[in-house]
């Protein structure tokens, strides 16, 4: 196997930062790399003839091989394990191990590339007690709750569905339990499911053959193709029409991929995150979410809460972003000003983290002063009527004030609610006058007879 | 006086992973080199702990073994247990070398 042309080859191989194992069909070991006779501790000579099982001392070698009774693997196959080295030491490790073949196309062994994970298990152990995962930053209790939950999540490979409303950071949270799993080195592939014509997304998810439709001149793979061996990110999944959830459904169930216009499938490796800002049970209740595949992409849920909701997480924001637009606009504000930070601790933001991350770049980008005042904020936060913000005792920390500032009511959970409980307590209190209702709320007329309407209220 | 050797196994083979053999070949050698009797242990799952266990009640004197973590290398050790490590091969084979007094820390035995 070890000729005169491949020596260059593996010349290179012998460059490349990250463990490579090249093996024949017994799986007794032709090459092994520089990098991966350090990380083992075994001069690469010496590997040479041995089982491979003997060279590298993996997990997965002594109790699941993926080629233990293979000539040759269907797929490319990716675990997490861990090795211990000539040192006595554990190393967390992620293997890829792949078939190699002639050039007629006849199995002669197997390539392995081993990749030491032990900087990213140090950052896990970090991360279960941080206030981070990722670049998703938050200290409330909610959001301590869900970064514990996350690198569990990440190594799992069953179905997530991510839930939470707009601006709350889904697309980054799929990202990042996509760069945290063994499936990092694959490919992350996203698609919204609500922003193509129903007969596109089709064709688009799953692809076509040639001939399949008028103007399909040619084959083309869909995304479940393009992220085999990764993860597919289906965001807006709520807007998925009917038909494609049902095609969607029996790939979760059977893991194989029917183009459109094919009656031949090919297998897909690949993990399913999804995400909504949808409320899917009640969709599955009004008939317009299938029931079996809910509850397939429901394996594991992630509730993403609101920032009105995260206790705390306010004040952290808004220095993180500070930060943040700092460094990437070259500025170098201290701060906010009391005021100022006021208005940003009392807003309820309805968009969320990134509202208040759009919020803070335009404050950053307007300023000329080394403080941020008030008059560098948005207007419209200043413009609206201000939340009613609890005082707060001396005693009590800034930041315990931040999040949910409007006053908490008896079984008030959301901002709808609260919207609707707010206009009825301003209706009473003008003894169902809309004029003033709307003065005192600081809306138009035509907002207040629109948020009536919306919520169902009538003042008569 | 005998002593007595224990042999995590993967197979035939020296186990490559202490932590992770589910079988144990114990040998009693005399010291003449001849190995005495011999015993096969299945145990019921992967434990280095349990193999450690073992090892103190059976009052073993040498283990020989493939991959072992630094802990419980210190921890044999440190209960007067010879263990030569990072060993490859048969384990009869690697047995008869131990015996000769030829088996070291790193030996592929052919």
């Amino acid at each position: 196997m070890r000729d005169a042309h491949a020596l260059d080859f593996y010349r290179l191989l012998d460059d490349v930062p990250l463990g490579v194992l090249v093996m024949d069909r017994h799986r007794r070991v032709v090459f092994c790399n520089r990098f991966l006779e350090t990380l083992i501790g075994m001069p690469a000579l010496t590997t040479e003839g041995l089982h491979c099982r003997n060279v590298v001392r993996s997990r997965a070698c002594i109790t699941g091989c993926p080629a233990e009774h293979h000539a040759e693997l269907s797929e490319t196959a990716c675990i997490q394990s861990d090795l211990i080295n000539r040192d006595r030491k554990r190393i967390p490790v992620r293997m890829t191990l792949s078939s190699l073949y002639d050039i007629n196309g006849k199995p002669v062994g197997f390539i392995e590339t081993i990749e030491d994970l032990r900087h990213l298990k140090a950052h896990d152990e970090e991360a279960a007690q941080a206030y981070s995962f990722s670049h998703i930053v938050g200290q409330s209790v909610q959001m301590q709750k869900l970064f514990g939950m996350l690198p569990v999540v990440a190594q799992s490979d069953a179905s997530v569905l991510i839930t939470g409303e707009t601006g709350t950071g889904k697309d980054m949270l799929a990202e990042a339990l996509h760069q945290e799993s063994a499936r990092a080195k694959g490919p992350f592939v996203k698609i919204n499911c609500g922003a193509l014509p129903e007969t596109l997304l089709e064709s688009e998810l799953f692809g076509h053959t040639k001939g399949a439709f008028t103007g399909a001149v040619e084959n083309k793979q869909g995304r479940f193709y393009l992220a085999h061996n990764g993860t597919l990110y289906l965001t807006e999944i709520g807007d998925l029409p009917l038909p494609l959830q049902v095609k969607l459904l029996t790939f979760l169930d059977d893991k194989i991929v029917y183009p459109l216009g094919s009656t031949k499938g090919y297998a897909a490796n690949v993990r399913v995150i999804a995400a909504t800002h949808r409320d899917l049970e009640q969709m599955v209740r009004e008939g317009r979410f299938r029931q079996d595949l809910f509850f397939r992409l429901n394996v594991m849920r992630l509730n993403i809460p609101p920032l009105r909701d995260r206790d705390g997480d306010v004040r952290l924001l808004v220095d993180y972003f500070l930060n943040y637009f700092n460094q990437k606009l070259h500025r170098n504000m201290s701060g906010f000003s009391a005021k100022a930070m006021q208005i940003l601790l009392s807003y309820a933001y309805p968009g969320n983290v990134r509202e208040l991350r759009n919020i803070v770049e335009y404050a950053v980008s307007v300023c000329r002063e080394k403080k941020i005042l008030a008059a560098h904020l948005p207007t419209y936060l200043s413009e609206r009527r201000p939340m009613a913000v609890e005082p707060s005792t001396p005693s009590e920390p800034a930041v315990q004030r931040a999040g949910p500032a409007p006053v908490r009511r008896e079984g008030v959970s959301s901002w709808i609610e609260m919207e609707k409980q707010l206009i009825l307590d301003t209706l009473v209190h003008t003894r169902g006058n809309r004029v003033l209702a709307a003065k005192q709320l600081g809306w138009a007329r035509s907002t207040l007879w629109r948020k009536m309407k919306q919520y169902g209220i009538d003042a008569s | 006086m005998t002593t007595k050797v224990m042999i995590p196994l993967h197979k035939d083979e020296v186990a490559p992973r202490f932590d992770l053999s589910t079988e144990v070949l114990m040998a009693w050698c005399s010291d003449e080199g001849n190995v005495e009797q011999e015993k096969l242990l299945i145990l019921p799952g992967p434990s280095a702990e349990r193999i450690c266990h073992m090892a103190m009640t059976e009052h073993v004197q040498a283990i020989i073994c493939g991959g072992i973590d630094q802990e419980v290398f210190d921890y044999l050790t440190w209960k007067n247990v010879d263990v030569i490590d990072d060993v490859i091969g048969r384990a009869t084979t690697v047995l008869r070398r131990y015996l000769s007094g030829r088996l070291h820390r790193g030996d592929i035995v052919p």
